[in-house]
């Protein structure tokens, strides 16, 4: 591997049983870069972290990370790593300090780096006055920033994070990513992460886009949304059928979200006047906007990340992926 | 690059001792849970132990008065001791509930060291749980010395290491604690009934008789049993002889010794521990 990449992965594949959770991806992520997969529940990314941070064989294909083969040199590759998983994972009866001592010694920091280490973790987060609170004190956002300075810790080259804001609020959220974004700036560190909000995506260096266990797409965030092709007007009409025909018959490319009817078009400000001239029917709303990565992810799969009807495939993914955080049952 | 500044023996120990910490530091947070514990045995000691006792007259019959409360109390030392090991495998069941689990196990950490500092910690927690019931002792005429309890701490111990190995071995593939309570009685609530902890071994059916014999818990409660009685100034004919009385265990005509006792529990211990350690090391 060329020295500059954090992670390569060729081809990686992994089955369950009929079901391919992760389809044959291959991706290089260089060093320092923060790299996010995107992409709706059950479209592989855990199953992808599970691999590349040695909790999870691969059926098929190989990845490095730091350097180290996951499947050869597992070891080597848990000492080169920092994860903040997806569940939370701390001692709610230990202190903010503690549950960061107790990672520094499994993961060797030297005794004498331990204190100073865990007093500039704590920094990092906002957590220092902290320090010597009990966890089950903490807020969601709290903890999770607990997390994230506990992966970062033994100062690994790569930090995983999967899901790092789920379930907390905008305001939490837009704090953890100021947090992220610090964390990159004073250590350099390479972060992994997956998100299905599409709006912290944008924070990404790159992208790479999940769904149904293949990487669909693969660019920066302006790139993928270059690739929607201009402007995107959204038509919201009593009568979307027949405005649907309509722009069939100029061969206007459309897709509908609900009751609207979504047009990708290159110069959307003249487009908008003519719809308006040459339609027959009502039209209630015109909106006129710069492509999302919303848009970027129905351009590229044909649905909405939020699309909530899952299908039968989504829905043996989601199973599989339950059974696999929770370990065996009997 | 990797950070390998620490000898392996020294990380493993290093990590043996800060999950005994945790262990520890959990138990110490939960006064709720210290405190509860003594609900038990306190209710064994005295329901029981006085209830039965009077119908029971001494059990040494005329050789020396020994009543039922001083041959249950070190009974009830033990069963405090070992629900409490076998119960801190719960943990185990915890931390794979709450997520730290996998937290650990990403660690570059050997497995084993992970299981046996689960088994320190809940084998010393379990040990001052039992100390705390000593404080019981003279309300039911026992009498205690120093060494007395200084003489039981090993043993006891020795018994604990033995049972929290145990129960980390039940939890090692158990993911809800709902399961780990339901095994939990199927295994320990027998095991700790056929061990002589309520009942003196006379006059018992030959099946169960031979099942007492078999469990290796016996032999944890036993040696705690002699010390107690041979503290409680005792004739010589009788201590000599505590097999003919149901009070000790006796095997073939010959009554074990408090080091046949100990090797014993040590080598049950030392077995249930490799156990607990190739189970949790199979984690995936």
């Amino acid at each position: 591997m060329s020295p500059q990449n954090s992670i390569e992965a060729q081809n990686l594949t992994r089955r369950f049983g009929d079901l391919i959770a992760v389809d044959h991806i291959s991706f290089e992520v260089p060093q320092g870069e923060v790299f996010g997969f995107l992409g709706p529940n059950g479209a592989g990314k855990t199953t992808t972290i599970s691999m590349l941070t040695t909790l999870l064989k691969p059926t098929e294909g190989s990845a490095t990370v730091a350097g180290h083969d996951i499947s050869r040199a597992g070891a080597a590759v848990r000492t080169t790593i920092g994860i903040v998983f997806q569940e939370p994972s701390l001692d709610d009866r230990l202190t903010a300090a503690e549950n960061l001592e107790f990672h520094a010694v499994l993961f060797n920091v030297p005794t004498r780096q331990r204190k100073g280490r865990v007093a500039n973790a704590l920094r990092l987060v906002d957590l220092e006055e902290r320090a010597k609170d009990l966890v089950e004190r903490f807020s969601g956002g709290m903890k999770r920033r607990l997390e994230i300075a506990r992966g970062m810790l033994h100062t690994p080259r790569v930090l995983f994070l999967d899901e790092p804001t789920l379930g907390l609020d905008p305001q939490t959220r837009r704090n953890i990513w100021d947090h992220i974004g610090r964390l990159r700036s004073e250590t350099g560190v390479t972060i992994f992460m997956t998100t299905h909000y599409m709006d912290e995506a944008e924070f990404c260096d790159r992208i790479g886009i999940m769904d149904r266990g293949k990487l669909v797409a693969l660019d920066t965030p302006e790139g993928l949304k270059r690739q929607v092709g201009g402007d995107v007007v959204t038509i919201h009409t009593p009568a979307p059928d027949e405005l649907a025909e309509h722009l069939a018959r100029s061969s206007i490319e459309n897709r509908r979200r609900g009751d609207d009817v979504l047009v990708e078009i290159e110069d959307g400000a003249r487009f908008i006047p003519r719809l308006v001239r040459e339609f027959d029917g009502e039209i209630e709303r015109i909106e006129l906007r710069r492509p999302t990565l919303d848009d970027v992810f129905l351009h590229i799969t044909g649905r909405t990340i939020r699309e909530t009807g899952l299908d039968d495939e989504d829905v043996a993914r989601n199973r599989m992926r339950a059974r696999m955080t929770m370990g065996p049952r009997h | 690059m990797t950070t390998a500044t620490t000898p392996p023996a020294t990380a493993t120990l290093s990590a043996i001792r800060i999950i005994w910490k945790r262990e520890i530091l959990r138990w110490w947070r939960n006064k709720a849970r210290m405190v509860g514990s003594l609900g038990f045995p306190l209710i064994f000691l005295f329901v029981f132990g006085s209830g039965l006792g009077g119908a029971m007259g001494s059990l040494a019959g005329s050789a020396a008065d020994i009543d039922f409360e001083q041959f249950i109390f070190p009974g009830i030392i033990a069963m405090t001791v070992f629900f409490a090991s076998i119960f801190n495998g719960i943990s185990l069941v915890y931390d794979r509930e709450f997520g730290l689990l996998k937290e650990v196990l990403v660690a570059p950490v050997n497995r084993s060291a992970i299981a046996f500092g689960k088994t320190l910690g809940g084998a010393t927690v379990a040990t001052v749980q039992g100390t705390l019931v000593f404080i019981f002792a003279p309300l039911v005429g026992v009498h205690l010395t120093p060494l007395l309890v200084l003489k039981m701490w090993p043993i006891m111990f020795a018994g604990a290491f033995a049972l929290a190995a145990m129960g980390v071995a039940l939890a090692a593939r158990m993911s809800s604690t709902e399961s780990f309570q339901l095994i939990n009685q199927f295994i320990t609530f027998p095991l700790m009934f056929l061990s002589g902890i309520f009942f003196p071994l006379q006059g018992l059916p030959a099946w169960m008789n031979a099942v007492v014999k078999v469990n290796p818990i016996s032999y944890a409660v036993d040696p705690l049993r002699r010390l107690v009685l041979e503290a409680q100034s005792l004739p010589q004919s009788v201590l000599g002889n505590l097999g003919d009385y149901g009070l000790g265990i006796s095997i073939g005509g010959h009554q074990m010794t408090v080091w046949e006792d100990i090797i014993i529990v040590v080598g049950f211990g030392l077995l249930m521990n490799l156990l607990a350690m190739w189970l949790v090391s199979m984690q995936d």
